[in-house]
């Protein structure tokens, strides 16, 4: 009896296939899920996935975390492709924020560089223009 | 023959600017083809977790995870996804249009808005624009990954945690194939449950440690996967829109100098009969 194992991250795909046993590093402890396995759901810490293959043979893939989700003939890996941990994630969303104030306060930064160019283009034309009508009437 | 050296110089500046283009074309066209790939690698974890919170919509958990509660409306967020970079058509003026268009709704049933913003054009244009700007993210490159989007989002579901936002919707580009990008707004928060009769039995997955944790780390996965795929997808749609419009330019390029070269061709052959008939006119004359 088989189960099919897929692991996936956020950004591509792992690993997907069929195993006769697969072992994940639960939060609580290592834990093996062979087929008919209750329905389980739990977030896994950053270790080692290890997927029993029909033939015998051992695949293994490092998560830096994510979560397990178990239905009796079909396990799913979500893993992450980034070490979390709470005070990062909150160092990064202060980060944004301090993003957004300073694009609120800077005053300087409106210039749309498309539109400058443009603009800049323009004054280069009519500067053409003007030197050539000099140009005329000096001749 | 003054008229004909000009039109030789801006002939050959439009040839310049046509070389310029359709580098960028060809550029974009790969691009594009990469972007694509990406787009499709982030398709099956969006699958697999969105399989998971739906189960978890008919299943019974002992606790409810803010996230699927709806509640009254009083402040709304909104995620914008653009481009980083301009010289793509009309994809970010689409995509602004109708993300302004559903925020003057919201402001018309007395809503305020709190705005996310991801990519350096929306950026500079709600900045000119005015609006309450909470979070942004910009200069993710080709490339995105998900840690850089990590921080930004956090802002959003923190707000909607703790009660300063009660919806959060997300406006990006669908591709839908290489010559249309579809601008769409849809919902995030609270997360609408998949209608699926044949999931409705009694059963529950076992939580380990606990089903409140392992929700709320589910939650905020499945909101960053969704964003992610949208930066993503507006990655590719970004690529397949330059393309079109450095085709276009080229194209344009390339008509602007046919019609440049007749005329200068006649300005050479109006210059040469006027030599010859200056010619005979002398001989006559002699």
């Amino acid at each position: 009896m088989t189960l099919h194992v897929d692991i996936v991250s956020a950004e591509t795909e792992i690993f997907s296939g069929t195993a006769t046993m697969i072992f994940a590093p639960a939060e609580m402890g290592e834990i093996g899920i062979a087929p008919r396995h209750a329905p389980l759901l739990t977030r896994l810490k950053p270790g080692e996935v290890r997927v029993q293959t029909d033939g015998g043979d051992e695949q293994s893939f490092f998560v830096s975390g994510g979560m397990l989700e178990v239905q009796p003939h079909v396990v799913t890996v979500l893993a992450d492709t980034a070490i979390r941990a709470a005070d990062i994630d909150e160092a990064q969303a202060l980060e944004a924020k301090e993003r957004a104030e300073k694009l609120l306060a800077d005053k300087t930064a409106d210039i749309d560089y498309a539109k400058a160019q443009a603009e800049l283009a323009q004054s280069i034309a009519q500067l053409r223009a003007i030197q050539k009508l000099r140009e005329k009437v000096h001749r | 023959m003054s008229g004909a050296k000009e039109i030789r110089t801006k002939i050959a500046s439009i040839k310049n600017t046509q070389k310029i283009t359709k580098a960028m074309e060809m550029v974009a066209a790969s691009k594009m083809r990469k972007a694509q790939d990406r787009m499709r690698a982030t398709r099956p974890y969006a699958e697999k977790i969105q399989n998971v919170i739906s189960h978890l919509a008919h299943a019974h958990p002992e606790y409810h995870h803010p996230f699927l509660v709806k509640r009254e409306t009083r402040r709304v967020g909104l995620i914008i996804i653009s481009t980083d970079r301009g010289l793509c058509g009309g994809l970010n003026i689409n995509l602004f249009k109708i993300a302004i268009a559903a925020m003057k709704e919201w402001d018309a049933n007395n809503l305020e808005i709190d705005l996310n913003l991801i990519g350096s054009k929306s950026n500079a244009f709600f900045k000119r624009l005015g609006g309450n700007v909470v979070s942004t993210a910009s200069h993710l490159g080709d490339a995105p990954s998900i840690i850089e989007l990590i921080g930004t989002v956090k802002v959003m579901l923190d707000a909607y945690e703790e009660g300063r936002i009660d919806e959060l919707h997300i406006a990006h580009n669908l591709f839908v194939n290489t010559m249309t990008q579809q601008p769409e707004l849809k919902q995030l928060l609270p997360v609408l449950g998949a209608d699926d009769e044949a999931l409705k039995t009694h059963w529950d997955y076992i939580y380990e440690p606990d089903s409140k944790p392992v929700m709320d780390a589910l939650m905020i996965r499945y909101i960053e996967s969704l964003v992610y795929q949208g930066v993503v997808e507006n990655v590719a749609c970004e690529q397949a829109a330059r393309m079109v419009a450095m085709k276009a330019a080229t194209d344009n390029a390339g008509s602007l100098i046919d019609e440049l070269q007749l005329i200068y061709n006649k300005a050479r052959q109006a210059a040469i009969t006027q030599e010859i008939s200056e010619i005979v006119g002398g001989a006559a004359a002699v």
